[in-house]
């Protein structure tokens, strides 16, 4: 445990967790209940590499959204820490406002107080999954493009900043600028929201992405066009993104690297086609037989689906790993497993060259508990 | 005869801002036991279409046109719903002969009633049933759609996402209706309960030869379920056939690059298609065939005049000028 960073990696979550308090009723409050908590992220480590698209994958409630706002400190982080490698001037500029900066380059996010957050904010930026919701109903587009301008004071004159909303508007294909730029959020496509949405996470040049299910929303017939704009701009930009989804096909065409989460705790990481085709946990095994595919033979059986129950309450984890009321492996070998998998949580362990699980099953995540 | 037979149906939205054409001359038909699949993009009219063969389209929607055949086996009669008055279609079609899981239902139970009232209400208002044969038979739904009895004690906020669904599907199966319209049954569900929900339609067709039309802007959930498949844009079918020919051999630039640009778990990792532009607007839809503007193929005659249905292969219809004949 420590912030050391290899020289490729921008950032490093260590036991990042998130609960959120339930309100007690008056009734617990009298009884001297304890206050319970929703852990919503519950414990969790990963690295990503600069340059990387890392992706979050797994079903509602998993824990997703709250890991992508915590990387960008919008939630109240409970325990654990966000190593962040930010751009030098952001450094100088942290240093001077008295943030500690280990080793000369590294920031923990968890521990910047959050009125010092604002340089981080710049490099920082969240793509949220509702066009709809996310762009403020009331302003021009030209207004929601200059906003982060004027919040972090870039751009000294009016015309300055509109020749950077033009800019922006033409890096997102949004042409002519001068057509959209005086058009309110409602006088767009959906997609055309959603390049605004991806315009405005640009404007002030930001080195890491979190995008929250930025396709979700949109028709199939478009996601494509904003996933290859996307991918573009990383590129050129030398962007590192933190992908949201829950479809795990497209996080196939567009991640290097997959997280699966459940409940939230991470259960699998590896890279994207590896982690398809060679799923090691039996969540990720479930998931993936899951998930329909555009082929007619599909109609004559049943899909079968190696899982049973339902997910638990993100308020009531069960002990030990906290898949096992759900897992077939283990009803199979109850036997074997019953003192390790309702009772001891499996650390996320590599257990074949760049590939994590957090499964009693493998050998080696065994091996490295002691057990 | 087949079992429904939708002829030229144009279902319209009158709004003060003009004529919504969400549904214009679409016609189709569905025999008996089979699963039709109805996708396209959203706003295309897929719900509209649903709604127009309950005879009740939202307002200020109104069906502007054409016929909706129903054949009843057991009255030996022939039921037009686009042209049947409001009484009869209560006492004879709607929920009897033609029902639907409609589109959010799951989230428009009655948060303040039991789930057990609210299947059995139907039963005692339109089926006549005394309160006790009503509870028999909501307990028969529910094992039906794979629930326990003790679900018909709980409120909606008691259930998830796909015990809900399934209770919706229990009281859409309640009067053991001949078709059942599925509108986008498992867009709101996590992809594990979309499979279960997936599966259990399968074992409820494959049970009892029910004619299904299943709704979704998700053609892999089509496939999972359909026979026959219909492809719509801006209010019209511009594509149907048997199941295997539109996903394996379609003829239409629309269905074509719809399945383009569907992200795959398997296999290679093309570039994903994708179509430029937005479907029009369905007040001033373009002339011509509407989908020209975002079409890779438009040629002039396109953008002038409307292409028919033509058969390309054993029931299988496009309209499309590629394929049409002047
Ligand atoms: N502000 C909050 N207060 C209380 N609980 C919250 C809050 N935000 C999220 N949660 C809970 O935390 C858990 C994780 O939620 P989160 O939104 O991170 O999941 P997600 O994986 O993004 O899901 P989805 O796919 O539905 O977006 C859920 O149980 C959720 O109900
Ligand atoms: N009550 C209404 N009044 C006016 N226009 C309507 C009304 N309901 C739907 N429309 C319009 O009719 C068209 C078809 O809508 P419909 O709901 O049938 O589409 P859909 O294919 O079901 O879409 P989705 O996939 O989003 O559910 C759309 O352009 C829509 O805006
Ligand atoms: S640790 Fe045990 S219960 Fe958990 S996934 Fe592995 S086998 Fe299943
Ligand atoms: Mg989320
Ligand atoms: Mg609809």
């Amino acid at each position: 445990m420590s912030a050391h960073m290899s020289p490729d990696t921008v950032l490093k979550v260590e036991n990042l967790t998130v609960w959120f308090p339930l309100r007690r009723s008056i009734v617990d409050v009298i009884r001297r209940k304890p206050r319970r908590y929703v852990h919503a992220v519950d414990g969790i480590d990963f690295e990503i590499r600069r340059g990387e698209t890392f992706c979050l994958v797994g079903e509602s409630g998993c824990g997703k959204t709250t890991t992508g706002k915590a990387i960008l400190r919008l939630v109240d982080i409970y325990a654990g820490h966000v190593y962040y490698k930010p751009a030098k001037e952001t450094i100088a500029e942290l240093e001077a406002m008295g943030v500690d900066v280990i080793d000369g380059e590294i920031v923990d996010i968890a521990a910047v107080p959050p009125k010092k957050m604002k340089p981080l904010r710049r490099e920082l930026q969240m793509i949220y999954q509702d066009p709809f919701g996310s762009l403020n109903p009331r302003f021009k587009i030209k207004e929601i493009l200059e906003e982060p301008l004027l919040v972090h004071g870039v751009g000294e004159t009016p015309d300055e900043r509109e020749e950077q909303v033009i800019k922006a508007l033409e890096s997102v294909k949004l042409i002519p600028p001068e057509d959209f730029m005086n058009r309110f959020p409602h006088q767009l496509s959906g997609g055309q929201r959603q390049r605004v949405a991806v315009a405005r996470a640009m404007m002030l040049n930001p080195q890491l992405i979190v995008a929250d299910e930025p396709v979700s929303m949109l028709d199939v017939s478009i996601r494509a066009e904003i996933l290859e704009l996307m991918m573009e701009l990383k590129q050129s930009r030398n962007l590192t993104y933190v992908f949201i989804t829950h479809d795990l096909a497209v996080a196939r065409y567009i991640c290097d690297r997959i997280a699966v989460m459940y409940l939230g705790k991470i259960v699998e990481i590896a890279k994207a086609t590896e982690l398809i085709e060679n799923p090691l946990h039996p969540y990720t095994k479930a998931l993936i037989a899951a998930i329909p595919e555009p082929d007619p033979s599909n109609k004559a059986k049943l899909r079968e689906v190696p899982i049973k129950g339902e997910v638990p309450s993100a308020v009531l984890i069960p002990p030990g790993c906290r898949f096992h009321p759900r897992c077939l492996p283990y009803e199979a070998e109850k036997a074997s497993l019953e003192n390790l998998c309702p009772v001891h949580v499996p650390p996320l362990v590599e257990v074949e060259e760049d590939h994590y699980v957090a499964c009693w099953l493998y050998d080696k995540v065994r091996q490295s508990a002691g057990l | 005869m087949p079992l429904l037979e939708v002829k030229n149906l144009k279902t319209y939205y009158y709004t003060l801002r003009g004529v919504v054409k969400a549904v214009d001359d679409v016609s189709f038909t569905l025999e008996k036991g089979e699963v039709l699949g109805l996708a396209g993009e959203s706003g295309c009219g897929k719900s509209t279409v649903a709604w127009s063969l309950l005879g009740m389209p939202p307002s200020p929607g109104r069906i502007a046109g054409g016929h909706i055949y129903l054949h009843d086996d057991e009255a030996g009669e022939t039921y037009d719903i686009a042209n049947m008055a409001e009484e009869e279609l209560r006492s004879k079609v709607r929920w009897r002969k033609i029902s639907m899981v409609f589109q959010g239902a799951m989230n428009a139970l009655t948060p303040v009633h039991r789930v057990g009232d609210q299947i059995a209400e139907p039963l005692i208002l339109h089926a006549g049933m005394t309160k006790e044969e009503a509870m028999n038979r909501v307990v028969e739904l529910l094992n039906m759609v794979g629930l326990d009895d003790t679900i018909a004690m709980r409120y909606p906020h008691e259930l998830s996402g796909g015990q809900k669904q399934r209770v919706v599907i229990a009281m859409a199966l309640a009067l053991d209706p001949d078709i059942v319209i599925a509108d986008e049954p498992t867009t709101a569900l996590d992809v594990v309960v979309q499979a279960q929900i997936l599966n259990l339609m399968k074992e409820l067709q494959w049970k009892k030869k029910r004619s299904i039309i299943l709704i979704t802007h998700d053609l892999s959930i089509i496939a999972e379920l359909a026979d026959k498949v219909a492809i719509m844009y801006a209010g019209k079918i511009v594509e149907i056939g048997p199941s295997s020919e539109i996903f394996n051999n379609p003829q239409h630039p629309y269905t074509q690059l719809l399945l383009k640009a569907i992200p795959r778990l398997r296999g290679p990792i093309d570039k994903l298609a994708y179509i430029p532009g937005t479907p029009p607007d369905l007040m001033s839809p373009p002339p011509g065939c509407r989908f020209y503007p975002r079409c890779p193929y438009a040629m002039d005659v396109c953008m002038r005049e409307e292409p028919e249905m033509v058969e390309v292969g054993k029931d299988h219809y496009v309209a499309c000028w590629l394929h049409s004949k002047r």
